[in-house]
């Protein structure tokens, strides 16, 4: 059982994606378990062939307990366990075995997923799963008919009562133990507002982008250039992360909230980021999140919307060192070439854990997004 | 499309969006994202959902014009004339 | 004129538009092979030569690169020349004058010269003239820029089309499809001129849209009808203007339907077709509910046989079975 958040203890097994018997690739889904929060996608991190499933589901199971047994290509006699990534150098030059290894088989009755463009993007924007649907259009694939007509199934919703709880342990550690320092600053958002509103302008609407999108790239390329403020605080001090991957703070209806990652941030165009957060609000809101997504964040940002509060001193997520948020925009008297005109503005925060930064950096960090933001051509 | 056929098209859509939205108690005239705590994102998938089950173009500089029930129904009457 | 429509042949449509646009203006006159003393080889010009003279009905030697290039080089002087080419595959004598000077003096002259040609040429097959006399080459010119190409399918198009042509500094080509000069159609008095700019829906539906243009349109209707019995609502969008496209009514269509079937009596390969559905992908990929699928004429030069001919040739029953698979798939 992974660890799915520096205070989950255990997770319910809700469901298995895979049987004894299939063959399994790095980052293949292999179970459902809910946690505080919600039905969350346990990815597998080793190729293999699945030996055993050593838990039933509906069993409550401990983290770092046994899952399920994987036997990994040239070890199938003896069974590895399944989270155990392998060490050590790769010879160079691989000599031809005596028994080649089978060539992957395609999982018994499973047939290749094909979706229709327009099947696709509305459910990606509406939140439905594709798979578990029967696809009647053309060569099978799954249309718009197929898709339900409303809401979209609901796997596991989170446990508010978990939720709150699993939120009050993990914000109650980072105010014990992270000295927090905050900064802020104001930044001109009309050029980045104006570069969004001129590409939406011939764009039909499930294309559009949000404000949010180009905030955050312009915050992630910002973060790729000062790695003391993007990774994990442990026993041994600071780990910087092995990419820009950015926690994208999700508020959930009815309360609560999950930061989940997007992995190397930094390298995604405005709009494959822009769908990366839709994919993850949808995730987020209607299940399905997956295990990596809730552990690799190594920064956070927090956006607090069209109807937010004009700023926020956000508290770190452990075992994260800063986290970066943005206020609502607002218009305001701003200054420009020695005349005062009204201007969107947004106030920008950043909350540094001062034990692996100082405030330095940080107010580095933030001019640096400003800078990016007054270029919004370049994100 | 009739009030009554709009109506029903937006309950679809917010069923999927809020689903413990209850627009039979929501004066026409209630902003929905006060009303049923939309955020953007919301309002966004909202609007993309209206265009893509209607099939009409909607302009981003009409978005406010879709903020309350009695908007999206007067947006869509007169579109169809 | 009276106010009642009238019902005419496309044949009708395009001798009343020639003559009419001679009448309006001095600077228009016709020339071209056999459209004076034998009245055109389609019949299209009968009768004008005795009641407009030889001054602007004038009969060409069968010579097209000769007569083209004298009609490039009467718009250039001031004129409006109306020059008809027998069929587009005869224009292949002409190509180097079209190419290589129509479309490219107005460019290479920066403006000073404008070159406000009319070219119009039959296209198409189906009266078993063989394969010299029956391709469909305007995809082909749709492929070059300074040119704008016309294929009038209805009677309306035939009539209105070309004094909006005449009135365009550049030089426009105009396909008449051999099989569209019999086919009757009203002429409503009240519509005075159309635009050469815009495709049109020449039948609304909502299940999937066919688009087409020129002789395959009442091909494409037809296969509608068929389609509508069988509860299957087709929109027939009719190109009319093949350069340049009117791809925003294609996608505006296809927003609605979310499938498409493009019927063209040109080869697939590198064809109008292809360009079509091309420019869907590019800006509709999203809107696509079903693979988008063509119904082109057969990789081979037009037989003569008429069994041959006919099914070398895009049918209705192709057009409405490519729609069906679409719509309901076999499962």
């Amino acid at each position: 059982m992974p660890s799915l958040g520096a205070d989950m203890e255990a997770g319910t097994l809700v469901e298995w994606k895979v049987a004894p018997g299939d063959r399994v690739r790095r980052g293949d889904i292999v179970a459902v378990v809910e946690t505080q929060k919600g039905a969350i996608e346990i990815e597998i991190f080793e190729a293999g062939v699945v030996r055993e499933l050593a838990v039933a589901p509906g069993s409550r199971v401990p983290v770092g307990a046994l899952l399920a047994l994987v036997g990994t290509e040239g070890a199938m006699q003896t069974p590895a366990p399944a989270a155990v990534a392998p060490i050590g150098p790769q010879p160079a030059v691989s000599l031809p075995s005596a028994s080649p290894p089978p060539a992957p088989q395609p999982l018994a009755g499973a047939r290749p997923l094909r979706t229709t463009p327009a099947a696709r993007r509305r459910a990606g924007a509406l939140g439905i799963a594709l798979d578990g649907l029967r696809g009647t259009g053309v060569d099978g694939a799954i249309c718009l008919a197929d898709l339900p007509a409303g809401a979209p199934p609901r796997r596991g919703g989170f446990d508010p009562l978990g939720m709150r709880k699993a939120i009050a342990a993990a914000m109650g550690r980072s105010k014990r133990e992270i000295p927090h320092y905050y900064l802020s600053q104001t930044v001109d958002l009309a050029p980045a507002l104006e570069r969004i509103e001129r590409l939406n302008a011939g764009r039909s609407p499930p294309e559009r982008l949000l404000p949010a999108a180009i905030m955050l790239r312009a915050a992630a390329l910002a973060v790729a250039e000062t790695p003391e403020l993007n990774g994990f605080w442990g026993e041994d001090g600071f780990r910087p992360g092995d990419g820009v991957h950015v926690g994208w703070a999700v508020a959930l209806r009815g309360g609560g909230l999950v930061a989940p990652a997007i992995r190397h941030a930094d390298r995604m165009p405005l709009d494959a980021l822009m769908t990366a957060m839709r994919d993850l609000v949808a995730r987020a809101r209607g299940g399905g999140l997956r295990g990596s997504e809730l552990t690799d964040a190594t920064i956070t940002v927090t956006s607090l919307g069209d109807r937010g509060a004009e700023s926020v001193l956000p508290i770190i997520h452990p075992p994260q060192v800063a986290i970066l948020g943005f206020g609502r925009i607002v218009e305001r008297p701003w200054v420009v070439g020695g005349t005062v005109v009204p201007r969107r503005v947004a106030t920008l925060t950043l909350a540094g854990d001062h034990r692996a930064s100082d405030g330095h950096r940080g107010g580095l960090l933030l001019a640096r997004i400003d800078a990016l933001l007054q270029r919004p051509e370049t994100l | 499309m009739t009030r009554d056929e709009t109506v029903a098209l937006v309950a679809d859509i917010l069923s999927g969006i809020a689903p413990e939205a209850d627009l039979s108690a929501l004066p026409g005239d209630a902003d929905l994202r006060e009303a049923l705590d939309l955020d953007s994102m919301d309002i966004v998938n909202f609007v993309a959902a209206l265009h893509e089950r209607t099939g009409r173009p909607i302009p981003e500089a009409d978005t406010p014009k879709l903020l309350t029930l009695d908007g999206v129904v007067a947006y869509f009457e007169a579109d169809a004339r | 004129m009276s106010g009642v429509p009238a019902r005419i042949t496309y044949r009708e449509a395009c001798r009343q538009a020639i003559r009419a646009a001679i009448l309006a203006d001095p600077r228009v006159f016709l020339m071209g092979e056999d459209v004076g003393r034998y009245g055109g080889c389609y019949a299209v010009t009968k009768g004008l030569l005795e009641e407009l003279g030889e001054e602007r009905i004038r009969d060409t030697p069968l010579s097209e690169s000769a007569f083209v290039g004298a009609g490039i080089g009467a718009a250039m002087a001031g004129m409006r020349p109306i020059v008809e080419v027998m069929t587009c595959n005869f224009s292949l004598l002409a190509l180097d004058q079209i190419v290589n000077n129509a479309a490219t003096i107005p460019h290479m002259s920066g403006g000073q010269f404008a070159v406000p040609l009319v070219l119009r040429m039959a296209t198409g097959a189906g009266r078993q003239l063989a394969a010299q006399h029956s391709h469909s080459l305007e995809g082909w010119f749709a492929h070059i820029p300074g040119l704008r190409i016309l294929a009038p399918a209805t009677v309306e198009d035939a009539r209105h089309m070309l004094a909006p042509a005449l009135a365009d500094p550049n030089p426009v080509l105009i396909f008449e499809h051999i099989m569209l000069y019999n086919m009757e159609g009203e002429l409503d008095p009240a519509v005075q001129g159309v635009d050469i700019a815009k495709a049109r829906i020449r039948r609304p539906g909502r299940d999937v849209t066919l688009i087409t243009y020129g002789g395959s349109l009442f091909k494409t209707l037809a296969a509608a009808d068929a389609l509508a019995v069988e509860g299957i609502q087709a929109e027939v969008i009719d190109l009319r203007v093949l350069r340049p496209l009117d791809t925003a009514t294609i996608i505006e269509s296809i927003t609605r339907t979310r499938r498409v079937v493009i019927v063209d009596e040109g080869w697939r390969s590198g064809s109008l077709s292809a360009e079509v559905a091309m420019r869907i992908v590019e800006e509709a990929f999203f809107e696509l509910d079903a693979p988008i699928r063509r119904v082109c004429s057969r990789e081979v030069p037009i037989p003569y046989a008429a069994h041959l001919e006919q099914a070398a040739l895009p049918q209705a029953e192709a057009i409405a079975a490519a729609a069906r698979g679409l719509v309901r798939p076999a499962r």
